[in-house]
């Protein structure tokens, strides 16, 4: 009974399955796996983060912590506790879950800058809990020693595996968020983020809907983050500060805000970016800087839906 | 005639700081009449419409709708139960289109969590395909079927006010709050705003009209209160405000023969 996506999604989907099927056959070396399961994790991240964002208008500085949450949780469960991962990453996404409707349902009664002050704060916290408690957490030096990930026996301990592994959840969540927004769910989070007023009006529950947004962005950032943890098998909370908030916050804006492929674009382009600017060596932090600031000058509604716009008015030109 | 009263504010109040913008307010609001506020700017008549529809707490007294006490109930709850308004300025999605911004009102009638909608159930496509048809019914009623797919922000000012109505409509309602639904209309626009009103009014609906435009208001109400300072001076029929020395003095002057 259940028809998973409209024909048009299936043929964007295909495409995006080509894609990561063929990219491993053309990759020179195994250093750019690496890079794309970076930015699979973001985009698993900047997923999340676009619902809450890019639809209900609900901006969260905190989401770094649930990253952390889940990668702290399932480490720590797996690595001194002996938990097998299949319990260990469930249980981890589940708590972080349970921690972003706690954090969600005072902080989401507050708009605008006080929103992202207590999502930053919340970030702080956690934080400090992870350098803090170093008998749980390993402090500062980080956690060691956690397992990789098994799928039917075979140990994902390589690059080259895990980027199937972690570009297939991608795809998942993409599917479960593309359905998500084209449904009336999708309508009344657009509705909120536009005019909450006119919204409760009709009847729409505003508190309720943010919440469970807001506990929606924080369960992928959770799976991204335990998915993360088994992938490195080390952790520090370095990782998780508040930096890497504004980063995944980043990479939403300027892949274009409130669209699931532009925000996947911003993942994509905001990770490799460092990566390209080695070149300019000591100056990249400020190219990086200057060309964040280009995007949002020359393209404000984001990168991609900019680059369309820019595209449909040269093909307009060629019409007339 | 039917004679039920299925909106009533007892002793209603409320102040906003050291402004008291309604003060101890009574009335009933009949089935399938159309009742009129009208009141100076700053009278209170905004006031008492969020109050009915949740937006604002009464400081004192009660508001009961089909004998519910509505009071204390969030905006959300009281759509629900059938209270559908439209806003002095127009409060719609500019970027959503015509047709989605009336399948959001349609939303109430239909809800659906988060994980139904991820999983694009059978059932979900199935009332999706339900809602959009009682959308695209609703626009071809307001005579917007012709734009379902433009975003409504760019329909001129006129058509976003009966959008407005429109999406209101779509929540089913029992009561429908109309502030100010005339104003940034042209006399054609005006009068055919009154056509659909009174249409509404023979289909069954029970409408709460605030309104600027005397002659609009004079024509198609059954009653009118008037409101100067937060209290109610006068009521009656069109014809007593009409006549009414002091609602002549506090208020209406010369206005009311004025035809435009
Ligand atoms: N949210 C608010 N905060 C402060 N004062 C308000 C608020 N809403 C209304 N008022 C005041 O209450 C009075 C009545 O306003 P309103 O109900 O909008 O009048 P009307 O709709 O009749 O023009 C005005 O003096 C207005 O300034
Ligand atoms: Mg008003």
């Amino acid at each position: 009974m259940i028809k998973l996506l409209s024909s048009s999604k299936w043929k964007q989907l295909i495409l995006f399955t080509v894609a990561v099927l063929l990219i491993p056959q053309i990759l020179p070396s195994d250093y750019y796996f690496l890079i794309l399961n970076i930015i699979a994790l973001n985009a698993i991240v900047v997923l999340g983060l676009n619902l809450l964002i890019g639809f209900a208008g609900q901006i969260s500085l905190g989401h770094a912590a649930f990253y952390g949450l889940g990668a702290y949780i399932s480490g720590i469960l797996t690595a001194s506790y002996g938990w097998p991962i299949f319990l260990s990453i469930p249980v981890a996404v589940l708590t972080t879950a349970i921690v972003g409707l706690l954090v969600g349902i005072p902080t989401l009664k507050l708009e605008g800058h006080y929103l992202v002050m207590a999502t930053l704060g919340f970030n702080i916290i956690v934080s400090i809990i992870l350098v803090q408690w170093d008998a749980m957490t390993g402090g500062p030096s980080g956690l060691a020693g956690i397992p990789y990930l098994k799928a039917f026996s075979i140990s994902i301990d390589s690059d080259r595996k895990f980027y199937y592994l972690v570009w297939a959840v991608l795809g998942v969540l993409f599917c479960l968020s593309l359905n998500l927004i084209d449904s009336r769910v999708g309508r009344a989070l657009r509705a909120i983020g536009e005019d909450p007023i006119s919204a409760s009006a009709l009847g729409i529950p505003v508190e309720r809907y943010k919440v469970g947004i807001f506990v929606v962005s924080a369960l992928y950032a959770a799976v991204a983050g335990s998915l993360y943890a088994h992938y490195v098998t080390f952790i520090s909370p370095k990782t998780f500060d508040f930096f890497y908030s504004i980063e995944v916050v980043t990479m939403v804006v300027v892949g274009g805000i409130g669209s699931l492929w532009s925000g996947l674009a911003g993942a994509a382009i905001l990770t490799m970016l460092p990566e390209i600017l080695e070149i300019v060596k000591e100056y990249n932090v400020l190219v990086y800087g200057a060309v964040l600031m280009a995007v949002l000058v020359f393209f404000p509604e984001g990168l991609l839906p900019g680059i369309k716009k820019l595209w449909q008015k040269r093909q307009g030109q060629v019409h007339e | 005639m039917e004679n039920k009263a299925i909106l009533k504010l007892k002793d209603v109040s409320k102040s906003f700081g050291g402004i008291q913008a309604v003060k101890g307010l009574s009335f009933e609001v009949y089935s399938r009449n159309i009742q009129a506020i009208i009141g100076p700017n700053g009278a209170g008549k905004t006031t008492i419409f969020n109050m009915i529809t949740g937006f604002y707490a009464p400081d004192a007294g009660e508001i009961t709708f089909l004998g519910t006490t509505i009071n204390k109930m969030p905006p959300n709850d009281i759509a629900e139960l059938g209270i559908a308004r439209t806003f002095q300025n127009l409060e719609l999605f500019p970027s959503l289109t015509v047709l989605e911004n009336v399948m959001l009102g349609c939303y109430v009638r239909n809800k659906l969590g988060i994980i139904k909608a991820s999983l694009r159930l059978k059932s979900v496509q199935d009332t999706e395909k339900k809602v959009r048809e009682k959308a695209l019914e609703i626009l071809e009623f307001v005579g917007l079927e012709k734009y379902a797919d433009e975003p409504s922000g760019e329909l001129p000012f006129g058509w976003q006010r009966l959008l407005e109505i429109g999406r209101a409509l779509a929540t089913d309602p029992r009561l429908l709050l109309l502030d100010e639904p005339a104003s940034g209309l042209n006399p054609r626009e005006t009068d055919q705003l009154g056509e659909l009103i009174e249409k509404l009014r023979s289909d069954g609906l029970t409408i709460l009209l605030v309104e600027h435009d005397m002659s609009l208001t004079m024509d198609i109400s059954d009653n009118i209160i008037v409101m100067d300072y937060g209290r109610k001076i006068a009521s009656g029929s069109p014809r007593q405000i009409q006549n009414d020395p002091v609602v002549i003095a506090a208020y209406l002057g010369e206005d009311i023969d004025a035809s435009d």
